[in-house]
């Protein structure tokens, strides 16, 4: 490398250690202190110093990283290594990760907290799934996706409630609300691409939220909505002490009762849930309307010229993966138990469009990916309490900068002749 | 078997085609010359439909089309070949194909209808595993006739196909439409700028200027018109 360009990558870097500093400085850098009766500065230069010099330290590693076009060897051996993991054995791979998942619940290590976990981060694949659908496949970018997760809460929540009806027949219902509120969506936004139907997607998803908090008759406002029923084991509640007339769970099969019956049962049925999305969506690419998206994202105009309706392409990316999103709603509710208005805030959007991104847009196995990747980071990451989404930013950060295109970035074709088929 | 009468196009208050008059028969080549700007592509959008006459009536096989969606135009018989390609150029080659069929009562004849492309187009066949982005430009104009062939269009609409390609390629495609006229009996509409090629493959042609048609009259006779060597051949023609 010549001389010129580092000073050019040295004087870069001091330009970024002078941002670092404008931003350190006062956020980090004067910290209030409560002493007595008064609020006092208490300045701790040190640390942003220290923070502004790895920065800068950072800053000058990727300029000297990329005038030598070449990645530090670490990171591209290691990633040639995971994309031919993935891409060569793909199949190899999803059938070991369903297997794992499987048995998961049965390892010696898995306790309540590892289920919590595992069941979290398989309700955010699912949703990543779902959402791939209107973003991956579509190319649709939706930042309201978290609106179909809450119309699914809720239309469980109430129909559940109000009704008494059991889980199996609510899910199916609340996945057509959501579907229905995704042509509700899709009819204003037809004509919109790129960052405008962005814009308009999360203003939907405020919407929701909002009328969700407003409209106290039906959805009891911010107080949420309590005594969510409980899904049962196609009739068998898991109680410990059934009511008159009832047989529970662990008194059919001759089980010690346990909390954990339920637990693993919310786990086999989020995984049965998250499986079945996966498996629409491969098949559905596959099939005209599936193909049909994926013209619509490369484009608009070639596709009318071909005769494919971009209304109603458009309007059953937006149906089918809210629909998708309705369930995984309906999941979190009865999983829950409760929900208010709260656990559908805008950052919930995000991190699934997140989720999305990160593994590489229509890249079923990077969702995956992405979303142990990000769950688990903040789940690891919970001791530091308050700085965990810094944690969280930097993953993003550091996928971005070795991995632009997301985790998984390619996309295998969905047909091949016969005779071809690897 | 294609007539259109007094058709005016605008975008938004500017406007591009100024009462086109102009008809296409059964089996014809019928190629329209024109320079930049002229109207030509608006007319092919404004038949397929993607662009909304404001007056005039386009009459298709005896049916008005002039308000009807895209995608019914197309399923009635009418393909375009839009202007620059527009490849899918993620999805691969016979992806492409595929799509071309969407029309086609949703691929019922694929098997059958994609051989007689890799036919016409034996480079495709090699590439078909290939994304559309990677092929040269001439194999992505290919691809995109065959695309639209892959609907069973009654009547082809070629928007410039000898865009960006080398000159080589130029006179294989123009080979090819050729034969798609005559072995396949596809009635072929083509817009070019390469007025020289375009008139010496068409049985009739018309010239558009600012939004009007012009001059009007059979290939041949154009290529001698005097007003024409001048405008459009001598000065500004290619090969």
């Amino acid at each position: 490398m010549e001389k010129k360009d580092i000073i050019q990558s040295f004087k870069d870097s001091l330009f970024t250690g002078l941002i670092a500093l404008a931003l350190f400085g006062p956020i980090v850098g004067l910290r209030t202190v409560s002493k007595g009766e008064g609020l006092f500065i208490a300045p701790q230069w040190g640390v942003v110093f220290l923070l502004v010099g790895l920065c800068i330290l950072g800053r000058f590693l990727i300029n000297i990283n990329s005038a030598r076009k070449t990645e530090f060897k670490i990171f591209s051996s290691l990633s040639s290594k995971f994309s031919s993991i993935t891409e060569d054995k793909a199949k190899h791979f999803a059938i070991t990760g369903i297997l794992f998942a499987v048995v998961f619940p049965f390892l010696p290590f898995t306790d309540r907290y590892f289920m919590d976990v595992a069941i979290m981060i398989l309700t955010y694949i699912m949703l990543g799934w779902g959402l791939n659908i209107v973003v991956g496949l579509a190319g649709l970018l939706d930042l309201g996706y978290v609106a179909f997760y809450a119309v699914g809460a809720y239309s469980y929540a109430l129909i559940a409630t109000t009704f008494g009806w059991s889980f199996w027949i609510c899910l199916p219902l609340a996945g057509v609300f959501a579907a229905f509120f995704g042509i509700l969506l899709g009819f204003p936004v037809l004509r919109l691409r790129g960052d405008y139907l962005a814009i308009v997607t999360l203003g939907f998803g405020e919407i929701i939220r909002i009328i969700l908090i407003n409209w106290y008759e039906v959805t009891n406002g911010p107080d949420g909505i309590t005594g969510i029923p409980r899904p049962s084991f196609f009739g068998l509640p898991f109680k410990r002490s059934p009511d008159e007339g009832e047989t529970s769970f662990h008194l059919f099969f001759n089980l010690e009762y346990s909390t954990m019956h339920r637990i693993i049962f919310l786990y086999y049925l989020i995984l049965v849930l998250a499986l079945i999305t996966n498996y629409f969506t491969l098949k559905i690419r596959k099939l005209p309307v599936g193909r049909a998206w994926e013209a619509l994202r490369e484009d608009e105009i070639a596709c009318k010229s071909l005769g494919v309706n971009p209304t109603n392409t458009k309007l059953t990316a937006f149906a089918i993966g809210a629909m998708f999103g309705g369930f995984a709603g309906s999941f979190f509710a009865t999983r829950q138990a409760f929900i208010s208005p709260e656990s559908f805030t805008f950052i919930e959007s995000a991190i699934i469009v997140a989720i999305v991104v990160l593994g590489g847009m229509g890249s079923q196995t990077g969702v995956v990916l992405a979303s142990i990747f990000l769950i688990g980071i903040t789940e690891m990451f919970r001791d530091l309490e308050q700085y965990r989404m810094i944690a969280f930013g930097g993953a993003m950060v550091l996928i971005m900068v070795f991995k632009p295109k997301g985790i998984l970035a390619n996309r295998k074709p969905t047909i091949l002749m016969h005779g071809d088929k690897k | 078997m294609l007539k259109i009468s007094n058709v005016e196009t605008f975008y938004g208050k500017i406007q591009a085609l100024r009462g086109v008059d102009l008809d296409v028969n059964d089996g014809e080549i019928v190629s329209l010359i024109g320079s930049n700007g002229a109207g030509k592509s608006t007319l092919l959008m404004t038949i397929s439909g993607v662009n909304k006459a404001r007056s005039g009536k386009i009459v298709f096989n005896g049916e008005n089309i002039e308000n009807k969606q895209p995608h019914k135009i197309v399923d009635m018989g009418i393909c375009q070949v839009p202007e620059g390609r527009r490849i899918f150029s993620r999805l691969t080659v016979e992806e492409n194909l595929r799509l071309g069929a969407h029309a086609n009562e949703k691929g019922k004849y694929f098997e059958n209808d994609i051989k007689e492309v890799y036919d016409l187009f034996p480079v495709l066949r090699d590439r078909k595993t290939q994304r559309g982005g990677t092929l040269s430009g001439g194999e992505q104009q290919m691809l995109a006739i065959g695309r639209a062939l892959m609907s069973k269009p009654k009547v082809l609409l070629l928007d410039e196909p000898s865009l960006g390609i080398a000159p080589k390629l130029v006179n294989q495609i123009f080979v090819s439409i050729k034969n798609i006229n005559k072995e396949k009996n596809v009635t072929i509409f083509l817009v070019e700028q390469n007025a020289k090629k375009a008139l010496e493959l068409a049985d009739r042609a018309y010239v558009l200027v600012n939004g009007k048609v012009t001059i009007k009259g059979p290939g041949q006779e154009l290529l001698k018109n005097k007003d024409i060597q001048a405008a459009y051949l001598e000065g500004g023609a290619k090969n």
